[in-house]
């Protein structure tokens, strides 16, 4: 029988972080969005978030006949919230805004319900399009997030804890990304396409005229869009944690380095999405099923057996 | 602040377990099953398992969706455009349902429930682990290797090719 682990004081950030996170999760969105528009080279790259937002405020919202408003509005509106929840067990510095003892775990149930939420959206407008979008998201949801969940779980591993705050302190020493580079990598590359991003955007791709948010105008696209963007900005900045050692980095203060390397994992993301155009379903199924799964498993394997040579 | 969370939530849980049966859309009534089901997990986060909670709201998720996949490529009227009921044998099925809510509940409120002895665990979900990985490591493995097979054997059999190759 094992020792009883002590049970680590939760480290979380005064209530009042709850309602600035929002808006600090905003921010970072924006300027990635920034980016992206650099990288796409557009002019005034500045405005475009700002001007691309104003523009679908006052955009009307198109409806279908017979569409099912209810399931389409809450799969809309639950992207963003999902992001958000998600960010909350996300250290922001050295502390986050929940340090929930089973904050992994909380994280990836959080990016699971963008499943849900795609697939309400593209069935919400009754529209062929947008159900096959829908259906795209969903028939590949296990080929991203089986790798994922391993990835993520391998971390948890490394510092035998499901607390953030617990495995960024584990990697003190060593940042896992040099522990468990497999993990890593696979992390990222299923990360974007949890948030159906880049290489992965066949959900909503250009091929069935923008799949699941086909109906999508005005406020709805907005909320749609926002919240994608979102979820890619969380699960880049949950590699910080998981991955690179958290706040910890020498001179600046702890917040900015997370941001530092949330920056840098994010333009990575950003080049991926330049670079690469949108991967075939089903060649992308295999390679998850055939090499990253089992790739995963080793990996766990060879971590779980230095923690076990290390005890 | 736990009572009445415990009663918003368990109302939840059954409104929107009663909606599965009113809703004449499958995807609706998905999504219902769905809520009620995070209701429980809402539930058990109550009760201090935060492992155990959390993990329903994942698989749950995970399962409604693709349930719904398979609700609607069986059903008659997926899309519940016309309005369909969603029980058969409207009368017997009320009164199965009505009936063991009932039995449940007096059976709840009957029994002379013992007082608590001891405490929880400092780490709930520590302690399920070990319960789990401690004296029945080997029952474990075997069943989640086993269902891991079983998962990769069904969908290499399932692809196109099947398992022969291009070949057929």
């Amino acid at each position: 029988m094992g020792e009883m682990p002590v049970v680590p004081e939760p480290a979380a950030l005064p209530w009042w972080w709850a309602l600035l996170l929002p808006v600090l999760l905003g921010v970072g969105t924006w300027l990635a969005l920034v980016g992206d528009a650099v990288c796409s080279g557009e002019r005034a790259a500045f405005a475009v978030p700002g001007r691309e937002a104003a523009r679908l405020l006052v955009g009307q919202r198109r409806r279908t006949v017979a569409g099912d408003t209810v399931l389409g509005r809450i799969g809309g509106g639950v992207l963003p919230v999902a992001a958000l929840l998600a960010a909350a067990v996300l250290p922001l510095g050295e502390r986050p805004v929940a340090d929930l003892s089973v904050g992994v775990v909380w994280f990836n149930a959080m990016e699971v319900l963008a499943w849900a939420a795609v697939w309400m959206v593209g069935w919400g407008a009754n529209s062929a399009l947008g159900l096959v979008g829908g259906y795209r998201f969903v028939a590949q949801g296990l080929a991203y997030e089986l790798p994922h969940m391993f990835a993520i779980i391998t971390a948890a591993l490394g510092a035998a804890s499901l607390r953030l705050t617990t495995i960024v302190d584990a990697q003190q020493d060593l940042w896992f990304v040099a522990i468990m580079p497999v993990a890593f990598v696979v992390y990222l590359v299923s990360a974007a396409a949890m948030a159906f991003w880049g290489p992965f955007d066949a959900p909503v791709g250009r091929d069935v005229a923008g799949g699941a948010a086909v109906e999508l105008s005005g406020v709805d696209r907005l909320v749609f869009a926002g919240g994608r963007w979102l979820l890619l900005v969380v699960a880049a900045a949950m590699a910080v944690p998981l991955f690179l050692g958290g706040g910890a980095g020498p001179l600046l203060p702890a917040w900015a380095w997370v941001a530092v390397k949330t920056a840098a994992v994010l333009a990575l993301l950003l080049w991926l999405r330049h670079r690469f155009p949108t991967v075939r379903m089903d060649r992308y199924v295999e390679f998850a099923w055939v090499v990253l799964i089992p790739l995963a498993i080793a990996q766990a394997l060879a971590v779980a057996l230095v923690v076990l040579g290390g005890a | 602040m736990e009572v009445v969370l415990f009663w918003a939530l368990a109302a939840a849980a059954l409104v929107f377990g009663y909606l599965v049966f009113r809703l004449d859309s499958m995807a609706q009534v998905t999504f219902a099953l769905l809520a009620s089901f995070l209701a429980v997990a809402g539930l058990v986060l109550l009760l201090g398992l935060g492992y155990l909670g959390v993990v329903i709201a994942l698989m749950m998720v995970i399962e409604m969706v693709i349930m719904a996949v398979f609700m609607i490529m069986f059903m008659m009227n997926p899309a519940g455009l016309m309005p369909m009921t969603m029980v058969h044998n409207k009368v017997g099925s009320a009164v199965i349902a009505i009936g063991t809510f009932v039995a449940l509940v007096t059976g709840i409120l009957l029994v002379d429930w013992p007082a608590r002895e001891g405490a929880p665990p400092p780490d709930p979900t520590f302690a399920l682990g070990e319960a789990l990985m401690g004296g029945q490591m080997l029952t474990m493995m075997t069943l989640g290797v086993g269902l891991f097979a079983t998962i990769v054997a069904t969908v290499v059999l399932s692809t196109d090719r099947g398992r022969y190759g291009d070949e057929r």
